[in-house]
């Protein structure tokens, strides 16, 4: 066997070195720095005609559903390049690359768009594990590293990565959100839990005890359980017996239905049901049966491209409009394309606001966004950060399920305001 | 599943046995008094000389390699390494002594997160956390060896499954030793001042020590009598037991060689990538390492490299050649290289050095 196994190796020798000859080690130093008012910052990946943008998602694998939001983002940035001659005159190039969400790939991917592509900023990892794989790297590199599309509280919280930051709310300010509408619609209500047991149900669990500590709420039961589990059924008859009078239901869409299912066929309890907002999309409830989940409550903070009360709307009529011009095969009334529009969106709105066209310039820009507006979010949630405050978006509006359609109902409820900044 | 992979190995094996007595030829009709001109004389030296020669040039070019390539690429080529060192343990359990593993991620993932929770906890001098890593594993690989005695095939791939479908789960709920799925981020191994590599290079030359000196072990074991002693269990276990093979000894044993293997990559993992989670670590990865060691090559030395190659590449070279749908691609190339090359590309790689030397021999 030796002998055949070097003759072997040498094969492999031969395509080693057909890769090595690839480029030398010193192409990597083509990084460029500005002149002017801004000297000496990075301009890798921008120039007054471009913009090099990277993004990584899981377009394969069991979080694929989630490969819908670039979608949005290419359409809004084409939009914006063909009809508004790009940002500032910059024409955006979005790359995106999959994951299949795992963090080993992310780091990848993360190090070809850097080092390979010289990609101005990734503009969104996706997911908890791959953002946490990635950001020691990104702030090591000094790449900014904008509006990562997960909620945990951790991006905002940290001190040590000031080129990493968050965009949607994070799970502890949806939290105070119940948090607060029970201290002052139910004081003494008695609330039971089911969660995801990992970190965003975690988050989210936590986040809602610590707010409602010293009031009447009481949280009388919690049970958990894993994203592989088959089903909830016991969990829910465990928190049945509970009798609590308020269900908060911390799930991601396929246990959010069977959650509210369940709800529905136990005619012996019937508590104030709030589902959270990553499984209180239509789709979730559908297949329930829009009878079944009358009243339910929960909160929201962007355009749901399904609710007719925005039919007439400018924004919903120009999101419309363009996917359907730059994204023909794309379904508009997935809510997650309107998630990428509203995010690409508040991109352009913060590198508009950046004093200087570099890395820096972008860094410092999205954590001094002052009450910026971006149309796809409800009218009143702004995007708002601050050297103590690495959260954009921390307010959110209450809904309740009528008819056929979620219903806003209460004004828009800024966490911050209400609980104070989130810092740990 | 077993059984596929017993005729790729009896195939292997007779494509080696083709290409020996080729080989023994060479002298052979010299010693048979046959006026061998001094031209070809030379040219069968060179062919003698050509092992040594490739070895040489194999390790120059990986020691070459990181001073010319740009960081990104210096990475991927640890990785590479990485999943040899991975697959060179799949290859002892599957290739060599004929058992089936589906949970190889597990072992993979127990080496990272031991080492990971040295790094974290008791800040181990990350030299040190290799030889742990790999013991736990192999200690793991021991224990979970034992239902390997008494199963064969199809119930074997079952129940190494369901090892790996349980460790995600039981991961996120020992929150408070493993950081949930949060997962843990470590600092990675710095390069000690006097080499002047950078980190990228630095932490190359640690994978390309830990795959040498895994690919010696392998050597070394597959060439004494343990590695005769599996190649006979694979081959025939009736025949094996007949001539003396302790059957569950060598069974077991295979498992928590190829464990421990898994484990010290599981543990280079963990200084290059920095991170681990449980998501890091998905049923997936196991099916992958076992597609890349049968792509590679079952029961060759050369398999688990060039399945390293093919597991770290031919993923994002798919998602090149269409974003849409990167898995589909990535699955018709794996049943692409089973059609051309049923004995893997190291099977394809010696049936073209085969070849070439045998148009150079006749002319």
């Amino acid at each position: 066997m030796g002998a055949s196994t070097i003759r072997r190796t040498a094969a492999v020798a031969a395509v080693l070195l057909a890769a090595t000859a690839c480029g030398g080690r010193g192409d990597d130093g083509g990084g460029t720095a500005a002149s002017g008012a801004c000297k000496g910052q990075q301009t890798t990946g921008i120039t007054d005609k471009s913009i090099k943008l990277g993004g990584i998602y899981p377009l394969s694998g069991p979080a694929s559903a989630y490969g819908d939001i670039p979608k949005g983002i290419k359409a809004y940035f084409d939009y914006v390049n063909a009809e508004q001659n790009g940002i500032g005159g910059r024409k955006v190039e979005f790359l995106v690359r999959d994951d299949g969400y795992q963090p080993p790939k992310a780091v990848e991917e993360a190090r070809r768009l850097v080092e390979q592509e010289q990609v101005f900023a990734l503009f969104q990892t996706l997911g908890t594990p791959s953002t946490a794989a990635t950001w020691d790297y990104t702030n090591q590199r000094k790449v900014p590293q904008v509006f990562v599309a997960t909620g945990a509280s951790l991006w905002g919280t940290d001190t040590r990565h000031p080129w990493t930051i968050g965009w949607q709310p994070n799970y502890v300010s949806e939290a105070r959100v119940y948090a607060r509408y029970l201290k002052t619609d139910r004081p003494a209500a008695k609330v039971a839990v089911l969660y995801q047991n990992d970190d965003f149900g975690k988050d989210l669990l936590g986040g809602f005890k610590k707010a409602i500590a010293g009031s009447g709420v009481k949280v009388v039961a919690e049970q958990s359980y894993e994203v592989s589990d088959p089903s909830i059924d016991p969990q829910m008859r465990n928190l049945a017996g509970s009798k609590a009078d308020v269900f908060l239901n911390v799930t991601t869409p396929k246990f959010g239905s069977q959650a509210l299912a369940a709800d529905a066929r136990n005619t012996d309890w019937n508590p104030l049901h709030i589902v959270n907002n990553v499984a209180a999309s239509r789709t979730v409830l559908q297949p329930v049966g829009f009878k079944n989940v009358q009243g339910v409550v929960s909160a929201t903070y962007y355009k749901d491209p399904t609710d007719p009360q925005w039919n007439d709307d400018a924004e919903m009529r120009l999101y419309r409009a363009k996917m359907k011009q730059y994204a023909p095969g794309a379904d508009p009334n997935i809510p997650y394309h309107a998630f990428g529009w509203a995010v690409a969106s508040s991109f352009h709105k913060a590198m508009q606001a950046a004093k200087c066209p570099t890395r820096e310039g972008l860094r410092d820009s999205v954590r001094n966004l002052n009450n910026v507006q971006v149309d796809m979010l409800l009218p009143g949630v702004t995007l708002q950060t601050g050297p103590d405050d690495g959260f954009p978006i921390e307010s959110m509006q209450l809904m309740r399920f009528k008819g056929e359609r979620w219903e806003l109902f209460g004004n828009v409820i800024d966490t911050r305001k209400e609980f104070g900044p989130l810092t740990d | 599943m077993s059984e596929t992979a017993n005729t790729a190995n009896t195939a292997s094996t007779a494509n080696e046995a083709a290409a020996e007595p080729a080989e023994v030829q060479a002298p052979g009709r010299d010693a048979s008094g046959e006026p061998g001109s001094w031209g070809a004389r030379l040219r069968d030296a060179a062919v003698e000389r050509w092992r040594p020669i490739a070895l040489a040039a194999l390790l120059l070019a990986a020691c070459y390699a990181p001073f010319q390539l740009v960081p990104f690429r210096v990475f991927q080529l640890t990785m590479v390494l990485v999943y040899a060192v991975a697959l060179l343990g799949l290859n002892l359990l599957v290739g060599h002594a004929g058992q089936i593993s589906l949970g190889h991620g597990a072992f993979f993932a127990v080496g990272a997160y031991a080492a990971a929770l040295m790094l974290d906890r008791w800040d181990v001098p990350y030299l040190l956390t290799l030889p742990v890593a790999a013991a736990v594993a192999f200690v793991l690989g021991l224990g979970l060896g034992v239902p390997a005695v008494r199963l064969h095939g199809l119930y074997l791939a079952l129940v190494t499954l369901s090892i790996a479908v349980f460790l995600v789960p039981l991961l996120k709920r020992f929150e408070s030793v493993t950081g949930g799925s949060m997962g843990l981020t470590l600092t990675k191994p710095a390069p000690p001042a006097w080499t002047g590599l950078a980190e990228d290079q630095w932490l190359y030359f640690l994978a390309l020590a830990v795959a040498v000196a895994a690919f010696l072990l392998a050597r070394n074991l597959l060439r004494s009598r343990v590695g005769r002693a599996l190649h006979a269990v694979r081959d025939n276990e009736a025949a094996a037991e007949v001539m003396g093979v302790r059957l569950p000894f060598y069974k077991t044993l295979a498992f928590a060689w190829s464990a421990m293997f898994a484990g010290a990559a599981g543990c280079v993992y963990t200084w290059v990538i920095g991170f681990v989670s449980p998501d890091s670590f998905p049923v997936t990865l196991s099916i992958t390492l076992l597609a890349g060691i049968v792509v590679g090559g079952l029961g060759s030395l050369s398999g688990p490299l060039l399945g390293g190659l093919f597991v770290m590449f031919v993923p994002s070279w798919s998602q090149d050649i269409n974003k849409a749908a990167p898995g589909v691609i990535f699955g018709l190339l794996i049943i692409a290289v089973m059609y051309v090359a049923p004995t893997g590309l190291a099977g394809l790689a010696g049936r073209a050095a085969g070849r070439i030397r045998r148009t150079l021999r006749r002319e």
